[in-house]
């Protein structure tokens, strides 16, 4: 037809231009100056463009001779994996039971979006007020302790309630939790129910059901969970500092420590290992499964 | 199909609800607490009730300058929530034809999702700094002067909160255009609509729902970003990271005060957003096709 010939279509790439643009200019280029200025010499007073890997070397300072005792940054690194795998084993449990029960047990369409809604409306909420609102519970003088006293079964409050690993751990699932959830649940609703009927009727138990039918098919979920949940608590130095009482140590605090001395280049270093570490977890689940065949 | 609940619904039910208490406990305590008499603490028991902390809040008496970290906060949120829509919608559709770095840009905004919010802001940091001193070694004396920097909300800030709500954007785009009839296009077209008359006509009325739900996301991710904010905002901060700095300050309700009134404001978008979708559902149902419901 001529007629709409003539008529201006824009081209996909210019359509795509305002968005990639976003990502060059605050994404791209910022992770190549990441990398760039992490081999860069500092000064007290400024970061000075001049190739040295010192940066990586006063980083991993001590590391070789010293073993096999670890040096900071490698104990640093370890209690932030710990941290990072089990935060993911608990929310991972929890998400999966969550997502199996919403889509399994409950019935109505309406029914599982409203669930679905209600697990997920705290997440509109800030982060750090989820964090805080730990503290009238879990305190010193917060409930469970008193409750715990005036039941009899301790004397003194227990100290280790609040700031401290379990805090910090607590408060990771509290806050994402959601990521597992929603991706997991997302995966099981595509699931045939003919499916779980077949493995029934072939005489299959609850357990073989759920071990050969729903989890090979809620991989994608499971590893989308994953991935967020990963990502976060390796990056985090929020929560950590929050719920740790700024005693703890972890990857994303050694950057920010870093960085309010001023010290770029060490930061940058610190950031591009973390970065490693990170998209090595990542690469390793990723093997599990195809994740842009999954959107 | 088996008859009646098995055994194993009350014990996913129980679960489900001791983890929907596990959520809304604590947050249901600091609304309460946050509700405290002037003598209050920070925990229970409630010594008396009373909207002192709010009050004090408001007049700004107790913590600085909360009121205008609230408004920069939300001009940000708002900006972000209006960039998101347009750039997502754009390359939503862009998405749906071919084009050259389809694949770099998918995998590079999958990435922005995926790398530690820390070392996004750093990079940010880093570069508006090299920037700055750029710009003062180089530029004509005039500018280099008064010259002190270009990071701010509404440039280094803006582009950080961008790199996190717009891959939401772009995969909600995905979806919505996943579920797209390509024949109500294709009718325009034959009708001989332009294309601008075919999205400004055909497209957007349909998706305009779920882009609102697009907006929505941009804004609460803003609203509640602290991680790639923390480095990147530049000097003033917005009211996510005055909160954070305030945790290990203040010691009286009034941060509770402060975190039901941020909730409030989120809820309060939320609540807006879902009236608009509805009213938009409600209006594609009454002006929609008739096809199929009967004779003229």
């Amino acid at each position: 037809m001529p007629a709409t010939k003539t008529a201006y279509a824009p081209p996909a790439w210019l359509q795509a231009l305002p968005f990639a643009g976003v990502f060059a200019l605050f994404f791209v280029v910022p992770l190549l100056f990441v990398v760039m200025v992490s081999f860069w010499d500092y000064n007290d007073y400024s970061i000075i463009p001049s190739f040295t890997t010192r940066s990586y070397v006063e980083t991993f300072e001590g590391c070789y001779d010293r073993l096999p005792e670890l040096c900071t940054i490698l104990k640093t690194y370890l209690s932030t994996v710990k941290f990072c795998l089990i935060v993911w084993a608990i929310t991972l449990v929890i998400g999966f039971t969550i997502a199996y029960f919403l889509a399994f047990h409950v019935q109505s369409v309406t029914m599982q979006m409203t669930l679905a809604l209600i697990c997920t409306i705290p997440f509109w909420t800030s982060n750090v007020i989820r964090m805080i609102s730990w503290v009238p519970l879990l305190g010193r003088n917060g409930l469970v302790n008193s409750a715990l006293i005036n039941v009899g079964l301790i004397n003194q409050p227990i100290e280790w309630l609040l700031f401290s690993q379990f805090s910090v751990v607590l408060a990771f699932v509290h806050l994402f939790t959601f990521f597992m959830v929603i991706p997991i649940f997302n995966s099981m609703a595509r699931i045939d129910k003919r499916l779980l009927e077949a493995a029934y009727d072939a005489g299959a138990s609850g357990w073989q059901t759920l071990w050969n039918v729903v989890i090979p098919l809620a991989k994608p979920g499971i590893v989308i969970g994953s991935i967020f949940v990963v990502t976060i608590v390796m990056g985090d130095f929020i929560t950590v500092g929050v719920m740790g009482g700024q005693q703890i140590a972890s990857a994303g605090k050694i950057i920010e420590t870093r960085l309010n001395a001023l010290q770029f280049p060490p930061a940058a270093a610190n950031a591009v290992i973390l970065l490693a570490i990170t998209l090595l977890i990542i690469t390793a689940l990723n093997r599990f499964v195809d994740i842009r065949k999954e959107l | 199909m088996r008859e009646g609940r098995p055994a194993s619904f009350y014990w996913l039910a129980a679960f489900f609800g001791l983890f929907v208490l596990f959520l809304y406990g604590p947050m249901i305590a600091i609304f309460v607490l946050s509700f405290q008499g002037p003598t209050g603490g920070m925990t229970f028991p409630m010594n008396g009730v009373s909207l002192h902390w709010f009050g004090k809040l408001w007049s700004g008496g107790g913590i600085v300058d909360i009121k205008s970290a609230f408004w920069r906060s939300l001009q940000l949120g708002l900006t972000v929530m209006l960039i998101t829509m347009v750039f997502s919608v754009l390359a939503g559709l862009a998405f749906r034809k071919r084009f050259k770095g389809q694949n770099l840009l998918f995998y590079v905004t999958i990435a922005s999702l995926i790398v530690p919010s820390i070392v996004t802001s750093l990079g940010i940091a880093l570069q508006f700094r090299l920037f700055d001193e750029a710009v003062k070694a180089y530029a004509p004396g005039f500018i280099a002067e008064s010259y002190t920097t270009a990071m701010g909300i509404f440039t280094s800030g803006l582009g950080a909160h961008l790199t996190w709500a717009l891959p939401f954007g772009l995969l909600i785009m995905f979806a919505i255009f996943n579920r797209f009839d390509g024949r109500l296009e294709e009718a325009a077209r034959d009708q001989g609509a332009t294309p601008w008359q075919t999205f400004a006509h055909v497209i957007l009325p349909v998706i305009l729902p779920s882009l609102i739900g697009v907006g929505l996301f941009g804004f609460t991710l803003s609203w509640d970003e602290i991680a790639r904010s923390s480095q990147a905002i530049g000097e003033k901060n917005t009211l996510p990271l005055e909160l954070q700095a305030l945790t290990s300050t203040v010691t009286t309700p009034e941060i509770y005060a402060l975190g039901t009134v941020t909730t409030g404001v989120s809820f309060l978008v939320i609540g807006l957003a879902l009236a608009a979708i509805l009213s938009l559902r409600a209006r594609q149902a009454r002006r929609g096709s008739d096809a199929g419901k009967g004779m003229l």
